[in-house]
């Protein structure tokens, strides 16, 4: 039952983990700061410019419900790409690393 | 073989006791039921829904609905307890299956690992969507307008942080709880127990607030008393939990869930064919409501404003009506944004699926559930508010909470008046059935931080066979479940509202800076960890308590004292011998009796007045719980912990170790 040992430090030195940390860092940590920023504009946009809110789009339908019901196709869309970008890159990447480790 | 016994036992007595317990005031009710059944308790039905009421200034504004709009809600009692009974049915079922696969430590806490990410998605949804997003929200919708659509989106969001940064490395990186995930580098002793603690509060905070909504509910829907609706949806909670664990838990939401996306999909599909399938024509009719338009203009005079026929219509799709607190509104969405990813029953929900690449597909597919319900909710908040009217609904509770069920009743009963009934009776099931699986998802959080990391890592040292740790973690859960049954009893008065935004909180300034640090974070150690929950959970539960959430007399007593005041007023300028009328007189009397009663008193925890001016603390605890856990870090750096962070790194990034030892 014991665990195998990993050189973990030469691990993290190997390219591929250098490759796969520097992308998924600067996506997921961006992503992230761009849904919150998008977020957080709906209260702080209501509570602040409610004339921008107030203007009608379609019928009577206004930019504020728009706003707020693009909240959810941002956050499915954003669902989606990282799903994509995550099958496609960073997984095949793992799967490399793991391939030349011989793991 | 005792194991089995002192359970069964340990069952028997609690439901004896139970049973016993139930008797007394089953009789009380039964006297005082039948017309006034619905209207007592909707006197009490506002904290029902605690989440959204969390936001409420009280919707005291109920004020005076139109006589001619008073409505009535009564469940068809045979039918609503019948398909309560299939539920039972169904899900005791499910346990007896569960039970018989649930032998290991990783089988309980974990159903061991064998739940796919499709599963996953529909047991998070069903962990996540309580009563109080189920019926809270549509109900601010059809009071509110476009307030309570607003108040939706930052559950959905929440998400987003789940899924891009601890779902997957969680899954890699963990075993059964957050002390798993922190311990890692960290002297594993005190970090288990400052984690376990955390992982507690949080769970309690939450299942008081769903207990006291479940016994309102019960008693509002059916008419079974308080006492008897906690107790029996204790023991259900319990035996879920008790025998049949993750497996059982898993398959409770994931029953519930679908139980919930039916009937939301099928209301709004009948909401939507009354409006002819055409939305810009169904958001004309909520502006050109009479009864809206009414609603609208009472609630705005209130801050000055008159605002009459088409304006008032619109304006119901304005925000504003609800939320007058921008600060408050931000901090409350710092909490939910952050709060959902550090929930335990949420992340250990990650520790069900083989694979990382499951974890991110179950968040994916909850994101889709979660979110689809909600948007259907803005439907069936604004088709309450057209066809049930504001003042209908206020009539049955002033919290909006019953205006789904409301809806359903009526909607059905346009098809024909048993449809009105089996719908009612449908829904009413659903919100029993999300009322038990977010109890067992929390039961079980908390046994498995008491269990699992007490018990078995600190006080067993971790040497403790499979046989050993199922029997802990079986007799936790019914020690955790008789306490949230005790404490659901005791806090039958108490406001709970305040609690299910204080959980959120905690976790997200106690428990996701810590996750987050310890996964990201090289120089992360134990007193970083220490610190940081510690401080994170303190601010947030210390904000609270000094936070406009409590009840302050002395305010009270002013609020009284100007009453009394102004009806004195009027008294003295009306013509000698004239007297106040009724109404007036019974306000000058209960200003005069509030003002006695409050005058000298003070909060919980002995303010005048309160010290911190948000209800919601996260904008100032969440900071101040990174802070501690990043400067604590510098003040006590640990060597060992920086060097092991290559190795959590390369876990959590690759699944490395964690893979092979499912595939053995």
């Amino acid at each position: 039952m014991a665990e195998r040992k990993y050189d973990w430090a030469a691990i993290a030195k190997n390219p591929k983990f250098v490759e796969l940390h520097h992308r998924k860092t600067t996506f997921l940590f961006g992503w992230w700061a761009f849904s919150l920023v998008y977020y957080f504009l709906l209260p702080i946009g209501a509570a602040y410019t409610p004339d921008l809110f107030r203007i009608k789009m379609i019928g009577v339908i206004n930019f504020g419900y728009v706003f707020a019901l693009s909240q959810f196709f941002v956050s499915w869309g954003l669902a989606l790409y990282y799903a994509h970008v995550a099958n496609k890159d960073f997984d095949r990447l793992t799967r490399e690393l793991i391939d030349e480790l011989h793991i | 073989m005792t194991l089995k016994k002192i359970i069964i036992a340990a069952t028997l007595t609690l439901s004896l006791a139970a049973a016993a317990f139930a008797e007394e005031p089953a009789k009380a009710t039964d006297a005082a039921a039948s017309p006034a059944a619905v209207a007592a308790p909707a006197a009490q039905g506002a904290p029902v829904l605690a989440a959204t009421a969390a936001q409420a200034p009280a919707p005291a504004a109920a004020a005076t609905p139109a006589p001619a709009k008073k409505r009535v809600l009564k469940a068809n009692k045979a039918i609503t307890i019948s398909m309560f009974a299939v539920i039972i049915g169904i899900t005791l079922c499910v346990v007896i299956w569960a039970a018989k696969q649930t032998k290991t430590a990783s089988d309980f806490y974990a159903a061991g690992g064998g739940i796919t990410g499709t599963q996953n998605g529909w047991a998070i949804a069903g962990d996540y969507m309580s009563a109080a997003s189920f019926l809270g929200i549509s109900g601010l919708i059809s009071l509110y307008g476009y307030d309570g659509f607003m108040y939706s989106v930052g559950w959905l969001v929440a998400y987003i942080t789940v899924l891009l940064i601890v779902a997957e490395p969680c899954r890699n990186a963990g075993k059964y709880t957050l002390g798993d995930i922190l311990s890692f580098r960290t002297s594993p002793k005190p970090v288990r127990a400052v984690a376990a603690l955390s992982t507690v509060a949080v769970s309690t905070f939450y299942l008081t607030a769903q207990m006291v909504g479940a016994g309102k509910l019960m008693a509002l829907l059916v008419g079974i008393p308080y006492k008897t609706s906690i107790i029996g949806v204790g023991i259900l909670m319990v035996g879920y939990v008790v025998f049949g664990g993750m497996v059982a838990t898993t398959w409770v939401q994931i029953i519930k869930a679908g139980m919930l996306m039916s009937g939301a999909f099928l209301l709004s599909v009948l909401v939507m064919a009354k409006a002819g399938f055409n939305p810009i024509g169904f958001f004309s009719s909520i502006v050109n409501s009479p009864d809206i338009q009414d609603h609208v203009s009472k609630l705005v005079l209130k801050d000055g404003i008159i605002l009459n026929g088409i304006d008032a219509g619109q304006r119901f799709l304005e925000p504003g009506l609800f939320l007058k607190a921008p600060l408050d509104q931000i901090s409350l969405g710092m909490a939910l944004v952050l709060g959902t990813a550090g929930m335990p029953h949420i992340l250990m929900r990650f520790f069900t699926v083989p694979t990382a690449q499951a974890a991110r597909k179950s968040v994916i597919i909850a994101m889709f559930l979660i979110g689809t319900f909600y948007v259907l909710t803005t439907l069936l908040g604004f088709g309450s508010a057209i066809h049930l009217t504001p003042q209908g609904i206020i009539s049955v509770d002033p919290g909006g909470n019953m205006a789904t069920l409301m809806l359903a009743q009526e909607m059905g009963a346009e098809i024909a008046p048993i449809f009105g009934d089996l719908f009612l009776a449908f829904l009413c099931a659903v919100a029993f059935a999300t009322i038990l699986a977010v109890v067992s998802g929390l039961v079980l959080a908390a046994s498995a931080a008491i269990a699992h990391d007490i018990y078995v890592n600190v006080i067993k040292d971790g040497h403790a066979d499979q046989h050993e740790q199922v029997l802990a973690a079986r007799i936790t859960s019914l020690v955790v479940g008789a306490v949230g049954i005790i404490i659901g009893i005791t806090a039958e008065n108490q406001n709970v509202a305040v609690l299910v935004a204080l959980a959120f909180a905690v976790a997200a300034s106690g428990n996701l800076p810590v996750v987050v640090l310890s996964l990201f974070w090289r120089r992360f150690n134990t007193a970083g960890v220490v610190a940081g929950l510690v401080v994170g959970t303190v601010a947030a539960i210390g904000l609270t308590l000094v936070s406009p959430n409590l009840t302050y007399p002395k305010l009270v007593a002013a609020g009284a004292q100007k009453i009394v005041v102004a009806m004195e007023k009027k008294q003295a300028a009306l013509p000698a011998g004239a007297v106040l009328d009724e109404k007036d007189l019974k306000a000058l009397e209960k200003g005069r009796k509030d003002y006695e009663a409050n005058k000298e008193g003070t909060s919980m925890v002995g303010l005048d007045k309160p010290l911190f001016a948000l209800k919601n603390p996260g904008i100032v605890s969440i900071p101040l719980g990174f802070l501690a856990a990043i400067l604590a870090c510098f003040a006590f750096p640990s060597k060992r912990s920086e060097e092991m962070f290559d190795e959590v790194y390369v876990r959590q990034n690759t699944g490395i170790g964690m893979a092979k030892a499912v595939e053995h």
